[in-house]
């Protein structure tokens, strides 16, 4: 067995893989930016090495770099991770030549997978099911109409070399393959260098589903039945779960012995993964072969309770698999939630900075539930510009699809994160859904459901009513405590009262408290009645109940006059008053919210380095504005639409916070 | 007997009326609230006793004998907030517009003789519409008599004013001179002289809001302390400002129930400072894991933010915090941050409270508008106040202590009790950079040597030991146990007895 493991990755994933090493007794080397000197997987790995400057290009992906760390801590195998170098032949390649193993599949099925065309003729030739399509290279537009005419309409062109949707084009009529195959082909000529192209059948309400496969050194293959992820914005994956709740047991039979298959015609060993795109009568197509461990392992993991990265090590080491078709299972279901740092209210704007609190809900399994949690950060370290944006993988299981859901449920309603912005309150809104609560889903699902973008979750009114009395419960407890201060005038205490008026938006509910130990016997408007415990003292942020059996946990937030709260998906501002306050309190006025589309706002906290127009400039859509400095990195602000600048409220040199204004239009 | 009774319920019905349904009626047309509503949401539930409420006022020129309100303009008297009491006025503006008469000062000053005899705070509403200028100098007496009384309550008794309407001329020096004003935004304003002066004198053209509104002067002007958005949410405030506030200055911090563990560790803060001092952090993060449950109560939040003021808890206890804020201009101390963060310790110690400072200052900030403004000055007040301090006194070098900046942060040397610091303090005279240009002015132009001057530089000065070694550091702690350490410095310094000579008073340089 290896000695030593050098990870050749970093954050949740190099965590995520030293954890495994260290349970079967193998020292760990870790490898880091400058940017990652005080990250989580450098303070677990036994060891690590300095590789660079942050810039992955710098640093990560610099085999030569890799190399020197390997030969200075004299580590005997590498593990890629996912991403980075973990696909790349010429790393395993290099190692071989210097004799450690990599941690991954043979150099030759990476090759063989890593090209789009080649694999999808190998996988034809394989007996995969294939996206009806032309497998060889189109050289022109008369070309490429010809070859689309053949398959049937929608066609899809895209880039041989391509992914995350670059160079990727669908056209859904003749008149859509010309421009289709020029925009298609000068993209994948700007970003990849390389303008092959290919052509496809487009398959309408697809779904993403995936099976992971597993093959040691001696010929055994085994697949680990599937994932399910078609929740995806803009490609990128956001909820991934096995199994899926889509496919019947011959379906998934028929993908799993294709998996294997392929895996086979390519001497495949390690884990890896074959994507399918599966339409709505479960006809399934091969899109790709990832021969790297996935980011969604964990939800196979968790049905299967196969530890792939265990494996991984164990085939490399030229171990047999620990298992045999006939026993893998399916046990129970599991989701994963990938939890990032960026804001789904500002149209998911990567949020970077200190993470100055971060609270995950607590690990464990029962054997009912589970929640799986793997992390790369910690409270006190930041998100960098540098890299994914990931925060973390939170993952759940039970016995059943719902359970499993609403298990995830509460444990993003416990999840703290402060200082960045996170996508929890989408999940949240996600898994309650009807649609996705029902299974059906496809790869359109998020722009379909969030067509005009996030903006948070609207409760019903019993929810309301539920949050208004726990709210109404907290409110009571923080103004008895204030009736306790020293220096009271002696027996003329305040007395606080019990009954209230919550107001949530522009929602009045007359809150009744009946206090006992722990708790209240609550009723709402003279028609609802609750009973609520909680242990929640004031300065505890995340604040638990039990209202009759049902546990919730609110994010709170104390404001003038009541509470901050975030809830599935929800903010709001609750207010609790007295009958009197709130007769007072209504000849207030509401103000209206200043209009910000006249004005160009800091999206970050930063320092201004340049101002790149002038008062009275007429400006273009897309036109540089403005320079703002952020950690370290040059973010150049551009004009969200046309206009005339008025004025000009900052300098170069000011530091700015969120949302200062740095210009206005006319 | 029962006439006696029955006439006392109609002129109480007829005092508590004030200018008559119809002005109330336009004061909540316009988001504000009446002097007696306003009151009701300041105090504790029916704890409110009114003063002189059948008082109405002695002018007989201009007809002024026609037209008589109960109360004069203004509501008087005493209650409580969470059980504490405390003496208020609060001006009608429903009743000749809240302007203040011989009568109406008479009322207010009867309340201050009474807050100062028997050592609680007043906080004044203030919503007038200026001198009642049928009563001529009879008026302008009135605010005298009340502006005397400011200064001589001003650190015997908190005074806090909450500016809920107009308030020009002469009527700004009541609050001027109090310890804390706070303002509603879009409804209150406060000027020497109004825009129409303004235009008349200077041909400025500008509004009342723009010229003395809350956000003028609680980023400007720094008249202000702090502005909410309508009255419900400023009383709200006002109350929960209240409770950090000792009564009067023999009374002790006031203390309450907590729900922190003072030996709470806090992880997170080992990688708060950056290693690179250049770098910029955000100090509250600091000032709200230190706090008993995250709560603080920022003074001039919005003005100077290169220094933090406010009031937290610990166990339970007010301690006043200040900060310096690397992330506006650095941290440096400047004329506003000096003369913002000097006010404010002198108030914790004119009441006994005692002053947490958080250090990570580069030095003053250099300039000709800093030294034409006098920034040596308004430094000396700063440095002043916390060396005239004569209470616990517990100070955390974070990161930067450079120069004289140094010295006037709650150093050692002016009689800090606890200094601590993080193992990231820096504590020297300048920065490596400039030490190197003045220390090796013949080898500047070496840039190898430079580099390497600069180097054994920062070997000797970027740490803490220095300062340590020589007893001005008494401990260097580690980051993540400050909270614990900076609640048992101030658990050993609650009987703490310290005194200045005796004088008259000092001469800070105003």
């Amino acid at each position: 067995m290896f000695e030593k493991i050098l990870i050749a990755n970093r954050g949740e994933i190099a965590c995520r893989v030293i954890k495994s090493a260290k349970s079967l007794g193998i020292k760990t080397v870790a490898i880091y930016s400058e940017a990652d000197k005080n990250s989580l997987h450098v303070q677990m790995a036994d060891e690590a090495v300095f590789i660079g400057p942050p810039p992955v290009n710098q640093s990560y992906i610099l085999i030569d770099n890799i190399i020197e760390a390997i030969a200075k801590t004299g580590a005997d195998a590498v593990h890629p991770g996912y991403g980075f170098l973990s696909e790349n032949s010429q790393f395993a390649k290099r190692l071989e030549e210097v004799g450690i193993t990599f941690i991954g599949p043979p150099v030759k099925a990476i090759e063989a997978m890593g090209d789009k065309i080649a694999s999808k003729k190998i996988a034809h030739e394989s007996g995969v099911s294939t996206v009806p399509g032309y497998l060889g290279e189109i050289n022109s537009s008369e070309h490429a109409l010809e070859i689309a005419c053949e398959i049937g309409f929608p066609v899809m062109i895209k880039a041989s070399a391509g992914g995350g949707g670059k160079g990727m084009r669908i056209a859904w009529d003749k008149e859509g393959v010309a421009e289709g195959y020029q925009s298609s082909r000068n993209e994948a000529s700007s970003s990849f260098g390389d303008d092959r192209l290919l052509i496809e059948k487009f398959i309408t309400s697809p779904r993403h589903i995936e099976i992971q496969v597993l093959g040691d050194k001696h010929g055994n293959f085994v697949y680990l039945n599937e994932r399910e992820c078609s929740i995806q914005r803009r490609n990128q994956k956001v909820i991934e779960e096995a199994p899926s709740p889509f496919l019947n047991q011959n379906t998934r039979k028929a993908m799993g012995n294709q998996a294997v298959s392929l895996a086979k015609a390519v001497d495949y060993f390690s884990a890896g993964t074959v994507e399918f795109i599966v339409d709505s009568d479960q006809n399934f197509y091969f899109l790709e072969m990832n021969t790297r461990l996935q980011v969604e392992h964990p939800v196979t993991e968790l049905i299967t309770g196969v530890d792939l990265v265990k494996e991984m090590i164990n085939v490399a080491d030229g171990k047999e698999l620990s298992l045999t078709q006939e026993q893998v299972g399916i046990d129970g279901w599991a989701f994963e939630s990938r939890v990032y740092a960026e804001d789904p209210r500002r149209n998911f704007l990567p949020s970077i900075g200190r993470i100055t609190k971060y609270s995950p809900p607590a690990e464990f399994n029962d054997g009912t539930n589970a929640i799986r949690n793997d992390t790369g950060v910690f409270e006190g370290g930041e998100i960098s510009v540098h890299y994914d944006p990931m925060i973390a993988k939170l993952c759940t299981w039970s016995n059943d699809r719902l359970s499993a859901i609403d298990t995830m449920r509460k444990a993003l309603d416990s999840f703290e994160i402060e200082g960045i912005t996170s996508n929890i309150s989408f999940l949240s809104a996600v898994f309650d859904h009807s649609k996705f609560i029902s299974g059906d889903i496809t790869t359109g699902f998020i722009e379909e459901e969030f067509a005009e973008g996030f903006s948070g979750v609207e409760h019903s009114e019993e929810t309301i009513e539920r949050i208004a009395s726990c709210v109404t419960m907290m409110h009571r407890f923080s103004e008895i405590r204030r009736t306790r201060i020293s220096g009271r005038l002696a027996n003329h205490m305040r007395k606080v009262g019990n009954d209230w008026i919550a107001r949530i938006n522009q929602t009045e509910l007359n809150i009744s408290l009946d206090p006992f130990v722990n708790g209240c016997r609550v009723n709402v408007n003279n028609a609802r009645e609750l009973t609520i415990t909680s242990t929640w003292t004031p300065g505890k942020t995340l604040a638990e109940f039990d209202i009759g059996g049902d546990q919730i946990q609110l994010r709170v937030k104390p404001i003038s006059e009541g509470y901050h709260i975030e809830y599935r998906g929800a903010e709001l501002d609750v207010l609790v008053r007295t009958g009197r306050q709130q007769e007072l309190g209504s000849y207030m006025k509401e103000k209206e919210l200043p209009d910000t589309s006249k004005y160009l706002l800091c999206p970050m906290p930063g320092l201004i380095t340049e101002i790149h127009v002038s008062v009275g400039d007429k400006v273009e859509e897309g036109q540089p504005l403005s320079t703002v400095e952020a950690m370290k990195m040059e973010n150049v602000l551009k004009a969200s639409r046309k206009g005339t600048i008025k004025s000009i409220a900052v300098s170069p040199g000011s530091s700015l916070t969120v949302d200062q204004v740095i210009l206005e239009f006319e | 007997m029962n006439d006696i009774v029955s006439e006392l319920e109609r002129r109480r019905i007829e005092a508590r009326s004030g200018g008559g349904a119809k002005r109330v009626a336009t004061q909540h047309s316009k988001g504000k609230l009446t002097a007696r509503e306003r009151i009701e949401l300041l105090l504790d539930e029916n704890s409110f006793e009114e003063f002189d409420m059948f008082v109405t006022h002695r002018c007989t020129d201009f007809g002024m004998e026609q037209t008589k309100f109960s109360g004069d303009g203004v509501v008087t008297g005493w209650g409580t907030i969470n059980g504490r009491m405390v003496y208020v006025f609060s001006q009608d503006f429903t009743v000749f517009g809240g302007s203040l008469s011989e009568t109406h000062a008479a009322k207010i000053c009867k309340i201050m003789d009474m807050a100062v005899q028997n050592q609680a705070p007043v906080i004044g509403l203030n919503d007038s519409g200026g001198a009642r200028i049928q009563e001529g100098v009879a008026s302008l007496a009135g605010y005298a008599e009340v502006f005397q009384r400011n200064i001589l309550a001003s650190g015997v008794i908190p005074q806090i004013s909450v500016i809920m309407g107009p308030c020009a001329g002469g009527a700004v020096y009541s609050p001027a001179m109090t310890d804390f004003i706070f303002m509603v935004q879009d409804s209150s304003y406060m000027f020497v002289t109004g825009p129409d002066v303004v235009k008349t004198v200077t041909n400025e053209i500008i509004t009342a809001e723009e010229l003395g509104g809350a956000s003028t002067h609680t980023t400007k002007s720094s008249v202000a302390d702090g502005a909410y958005s309508n009255d419900v949410e400023t009383l709200a405030e006002v109350r929960r400002f209240f409770d950090f506030l000792p009564l009067n200055n023999k009374d002790k911090s006031p203390t309450r129930p907590f729900y922190d563990d003072p030996g709470r560790i806090e992880h997170s803060l080992d990688t708060l400072a950056p290693e690179n001092p250049n770098v910029p952090y955000d100090m509250k993060e600091l000032i709200l894991k230190i706090a008993d449950e995250g709560d603080l109560f920022e003074i001039k939040e919005n003005f100077a933010k290169n220094i933090i003021t406010g009031f937290i808890r610990l166990e339970g206890t007010t301690v006043g915090v200040v900060a310096n804020q690397p992330m506006v201009l650095a941290g440096c101390l400047d004329i506003d941050s000096s003369r913002k963060a000097a006010r404010f310790v002198r108030f914790c110690d004119s009441f006994d409270i005692p002053l947490l400072t958080l250090v990570d200052v580069p030095g003053f900030l250099p300039g000709t508008s800093q030294e034409y403004g006098g920034i040596i000055v308004h430094g000396a007040k700063l440095l002043f106040a916390f060396g005239e301090a004569t209470v616990p006194k517990v100070t955390v070098i974070t990161r930067k202590a450079y120069g004289g900046a140094y010295d006037v942060m709650s150093s050692k040397h002016l009689r800090g009790d606890y200094n601590y610091a993080w193992p990231s303090a820096q504590i020297a005279v300048m920065g490596a950079k400039g030490a190197v240009e003045i220390l090796y002015r013949s080898e500047i132009n070496d840039s190898e040597l430079v580099k390497q001057r600069t180097e054994e530089y920062e070997d000797r000065f970027a740490n803490p030991f220095v300062a340590a070694e020589k007893g001005f550091i008494d401990e260097v702690i580690m980051p993540h146990s400050t909270r614990l350490r900076v609640c048992r410095a101030f658990a050993t310094l609650r009987n703490k007895k310290a005194q200045n000579p005796w004088k008259k008073h000092d001469n800070i340089p105003l």
